[in-house]
This record gives structure tokens, C-alpha cells and sequence, in this order.
């Protein structure tokens, strides 16, 4: 014993290659509440190192995607694969890869932000000293360092989405999910929030679902999935997306793919 | 962060894994619960009432023999304060599992459903963590009632602690798999009624089974089979050291189903879906 082995060492999946494995693939997905189908035999991917938005109007299905994609709701027909480990039969392995920010505020308000990350470590059976490390390390990297006693509900609206991202990286996720991150923020606040998870696809090669309405979020070399009524209406890069509707711009295209009136401003 | 470089994952999860997700919940429900000092207030104030107010009342109306596990006569007071301790604990099961189908939509149960341990060991940490909570309430309790001549041996404060934990976790399964199961008993008010008091009336909380005999053999077949009379017994034995054994049993058998049901209930995949996606999302 020459060096500490690493604690994952003993019990590993055997390697796929990772070029060939998609951060995040839905594979013919439909999902129904009772009589109502909320999604329809959806299937995109999510590249590793790739800003992929989701683009869709309210009630479109994105939430329930979400929902589908966290084992919150069981799967009902197709599949779904993080890293190529199927969140229906092996869910730990899914799981461990993946790091959410839901569109409701999940903080504990009451908590300081400290506390509210090291209960997202403890969630993922990091120990208490290791959480303590990386939760200082983070709060740092979005700029909280010097509010980390404080109670969360004293933070902004924006300053909350920040540690709410922080916190999903807290178990260092391969993926990340966003449902509409920056609803409710002002300018600033979303420029910033945009930025920061920019760098970490192109930094640090996480793979990122961002789902939106707000077409200003998005950027020429993202990947696109266009989501209307539950069913997927166009994917691919944003370019090819809209040059295949005929359109010159996301906005233009989005209205001709779902024929909804798109109201002035950039948001849908 | 960036030093990761291998998409690999463990398999399966290590025993300190699991110690460590069970004592985070734990400490955060703690936490959470020295927050909100209206709950702890409320907690005690509602059998403190009882107490100083009604046992003060009907002790004269109601004598009551030497049955086991008292070895002399006793006031009302002393009989019933197992019974208030169980009361605690039952308000705090179903109010701490209301809160986790409420806090389902709040959003805060995503945060714990999205751990990558499994989802029955997850609830059954937060069982366990509002457990924890209702022994704080109840020891308070103790120590008030010890004021008022409610002096169990010294020993029964540690031996009713294993009887806790178990009624604890039998009432709190309980209350997560009526919020759970049954959409009408969605507030606390319905809760209440149809849960709450004839729980608490129909037990020996408040009366030993032998007088409910007298005035009605029907209704001690109903104490006789409600589980929150054998909690009631299982602490009163174990506050002076002693075990009730059909107790024991009973809450031991009735915890177990409680908990599976409750687990398989809360599983939004299995019927809870049916309700349509929570929150008013899209």
C-alpha cells in the first residue's frame, strides 16, 4: 500500500467509449396522465460538452421530461439513458452523473447556504469533511464565499439560482439539467447565470440540457429540441434547425414549426 | 473539478455512503425543526393542556386501579402521561408526513428524490428523521411532567427510548401512507378528524381498556385492535422498564407493513401519477 486507492476502484463498470455515448439519451419516450398524454414518443441526445436547449412554451412537456429524466415519475413506454445507464434499471449509476436545478426554488430558506449544500452532499454519500471542501470551493467560484453563514433567505433571486447551480455540482454530475433557470430574474442576474453554465459545458465539457421559452438564450452553436404539445418538432444544431424551417431567425422558426403566435420581446 | 475525466461510476453504494445520506437527513430535519420554534411551542403546549388542565379535572371522576405495569395506586396524571406521549408523537407522524407529500410540491422532496440512493432507504431516513424530532418533543414533555410528580424510575427515561423510536416510526409510516393514498385527507384539518382523534379516543391513552370493557364490550374490541393503543401500552411498560410483549408485536408487525405500504404508496410511478404532475407544472 503505496498510495491511497481510489474509494471507486474496487467496483466499475466496464468503460464505454465515450465518444459514442451521449450525456443524456430519450429514446421513443411518451408519457400519459391518465387520459391525457403529456409526451409523445419524444427521443433526442444531449452530447457530453454540448449546450442543448429545449425550447418550448408552457405545458409543453418540459417539466415532465424532467421529471422522466430524475426518476421522480416512473418511465411508462421507452427509455431513458445517462452516460448509457438506464435511469429505470439502474438508477444509482444514472443518478450519481447527473446534476439538477428545477424551475421551483428547492432551497431550504431558513438554512444558510453552507448547511444547504452540505445536505446536498450528505444526499450523495459525500463525506461530511469532503462536502466541507468542495462546498467552500464553490461558494467561491460564484462569488458567495464571504455569505456562506448566512440564511438562504436573505439571498437574491439571482443569487439564489447561483447556489441552487452550485449546489447541482456539488457531486461533480457529467449532466446538467436546468428547467428554466433564469425565470424571474432580472438582466444582470440572468447574463451571469447564462455565462457561468456556458463555461462550465466548454471548461469543464459538462453536457447541458437548458430548458427554455426565452429565445434569447440561445446561441447559434447550440443544439436544439424543439418541444410543442408533448411531441419533439425539430432537433439539431440551431442553424440547421432553421434554415429546415425556412426561417432566418430562432423566433421565426419556432412560429412556423408550431404555427403559435410569438409575442414581442423574444419570449414565447 | 475539471481533474474528472472518467465517466465510470461505482456500482451499488458503500455502507459509509449510506450512514453518511441517513445523518444528513437527520441533521437537517433537526436543523429545520430548531427553525420553527411555533411547532416545538405547539407540540408541547397540546399535551401539557391535557395534563395540567384535564387529568386536573377528571382525576376525581376517575379512579383507577392498581393494573400492571403500576405497583400502587397512581393518579390520573401519571396513567395518562404515557398516552400524551404517544399523542405527540402521533400529531408529529402525520404533520411531518403531510409535509412530505406537501413538501413534494414545494419542491423540497425533489431535492431527496433525486439522490442516487435508493428511494426506499431515502424515506425510510426521513421516517426515521421525524422520529427524531418527536423523541425532542417528547423528552421535553418528560421533563415539564416531572415537575408535576410524573417521576417514572430513572431508568425509564433510557428504557422508553427504544419503545420511542418504534411507535415513532410506526405513526409517522402511518401518516405518510394516508397522505399517500388518500387525496381527501389532503389538510391537516381532515387529518384530524378522520385519523387523529378516533386514534387517540379509542385507546388506552386516556382510560385502561378494562373501564372501556365495562361501559362497552364493543368498543374495547376497537381499542383492542387500534395499533396506537398497543404504542401506548409499549411505552407505558417501557417508561418502567418493563416489555409488553403483544405490544411489542403489534407496533413491530404494524411498523413493517406501514412502511412498505408507505414506501410503495409514495412511489409517484406507481398511482400517485395518476394525480398528474405536481406543482402545476407542464
Amino acid at each position: 500500500m503505496t498510495s491511497p486507492a481510489p474509494i471507486a476502484e474496487p467496483h466499475k463498470t466496464p468503460r464505454p467509449d465515450p465518444a459514442a455515448v451521449p450525456a443524456l439519451s430519450i429514446d421513443s419516450v411518451s408519457h400519459a396522465y391518465g387520459p391525457r398524454r403529456a409526451l409523445t414518443d419524444v427521443s433526442f441526445n444531449v452530447q457530453p460538452a454540448s449546450f442543448t436547449a429545449l425550447l418550448g412554451l408552457n405545458g409543453a412537456g418540459k417539466s415532465t421530461l424532467f421529471s422522466l429524466i430524475t426518476r421522480l415519475f416512473g418511465i411508462q413506454t421507452g427509455r431513458v439513458g445517462i452516460f448509457g445507464h438506464d435511469v429505470s434499471k439502474s438508477p444509482g449509476e444514472a443518478l450519481r452523473l447527473l446534476g439538477v436545478v428545477f424551475q421551483p426554488r428547492t432551497l431550504d430558506l431558513d438554512l444558510s447556504l453552507t448547511q444547504n449544500l452540505l445536505y446536498h452532499a450528505a444526499l450523495h454519500g459525500i463525506s461530511r469533511r469532503e462536502a466541507a471542501t468542495r462546498s467552500a470551493e464553490l461558494l467561491g467560484r460564484i462569488g458567495l464565499e464571504d455569505r456562506a453563514g448566512s440564511k438562504v433567505r436573505d439571498l437574491s433571486g439571482g443569487q439564489m439560482r447561483r447556489l441552487e447551480i452550485a449546489r447541482a455540482l456539488l457531486h461533480r454530475p457529467r449532466l446538467l439539467l436546468l428547467d428554466e433557470p433564469t425565470v424571474g430574474l432580472d438582466v444582470k442576474a440572468r447574463a451571469d447565470i447564462i455565462s457561468h453554465v456556458r463555461q462550465l459545458v466548454t471548461e469543464q465539457g459538462i453536457g447541458v440540457l437548458w430548458a427554455t421559452h426565452l429565445f434569447d438564450e440561445i446561441m447559434p452553436s447550440d443544439d436544439l429540441v424543439v418541444l410543442h404539445q408533448g411531441k419533439v418538432l425539430a432537433r439539431g444544431p440551431m442553424n440547421r434547425v432553421i434554415t429546415e424551417a425556412g426561417a432566418l431567425d430562432v423566433n421565426t422558426a419556432f412560429m412556423r414549426l408550431t404555427g403559435a403566435q410569438v409575442m414581442p420581446g423574444g419570449g414565447a | 473539478m475539471s481533474s474528472i475525466t472518467t465517466r465510470d461510476v461505482p456500482r451499488g453504494f458503500t455502507a459509509a455512503e449510506y450512514m453518511t445520506c441517513l445523518t444528513g437527513i437527520v441533521w437537517r430535519e433537526g436543523l429545520r425543526f430548531l427553525h420553527q420554534r411555533e411547532r416545538f411551542v405547539s407540540a408541547l403546549v397540546r399535551p401539557l393542556v391535557w395534563l395540567f388542565i384535564f387529568a386536573a379535572g377528571f382525576r376525581q371522576v376517575l379512579g383507577i386501579s392498581i393494573i400492571p405495569p403500576y405497583e400502587t395506586y397512581i393518579l390520573y396524571e401519571v396513567f395518562i402521561a404515557p398516552g400524551l406521549m404517544a399523542m405527540i408523537q402521533l400529531f408529529n407522524g402525520m404533520q411531518s408526513s403531510l409535509s412530505m407529500v406537501y413538501d413534494r410540491e414545494m419542491g423540497n422532496m425533489r431535492t431527496l428524490l433525486v439522490s442516487p440512493l435508493p428511494r426506499g432507504f431515502l424515506l425510510f431516513c426521513k421516517l426515521l428523521a421525524g422520529t427524531a424530532v418527536s423523541l425532542l418533543q417528547v423528552y421535553a414533555f418528560l421533563i415539564i411532567a416531572w415537575f408535576w410528580d410524573i417521576t417514572p424510575p430513572p431508568i425509564g427515561y433510557l428504557t422508553v427510548l427504544p419503545a420511542l423510536i418504534l411507535s415513532g416510526l410506526m405513526l409517522g409510516s402511518l401518516g405518510m401512507l394516508i397522505s399517500s393514498g388518500i387525496k381527501q385527507l389532503e389538510n391537516f384539518a381532515g387529518v384530524m378528524n378522520f385519523v387523529i382523534f378516533p386514534m387517540f379516543f379509542a385507546s388506552s391513552a386516556l382510560y385502561p381498556l378494562w373501564r372501556v370493557q365495562e361501559g362497552s364490550p364493543y368498543l374495547y374490541y376497537v381499542c383492542q385492535a387500534n395499533p396506537f393503543t398497543h404504542a401506548v401500552e409499549l411505552i407505558r411498560f417501557a417508561l418502567y422498564g418493563q416489555i409488553n410483549w403483544i405490544s411489542l408485536a403489534v407496533v413491530g408487525a404494524c411498523t413493517i407493513v406501514f412502511m412498505i405500504g408507505a414506501i410503495f404508496a409514495y412511489d409517484p410511478s406507481r398511482g400517485l401519477a395518476r394525480r398528474g404532475p405536481a406543482g402545476g407544472e407542464g
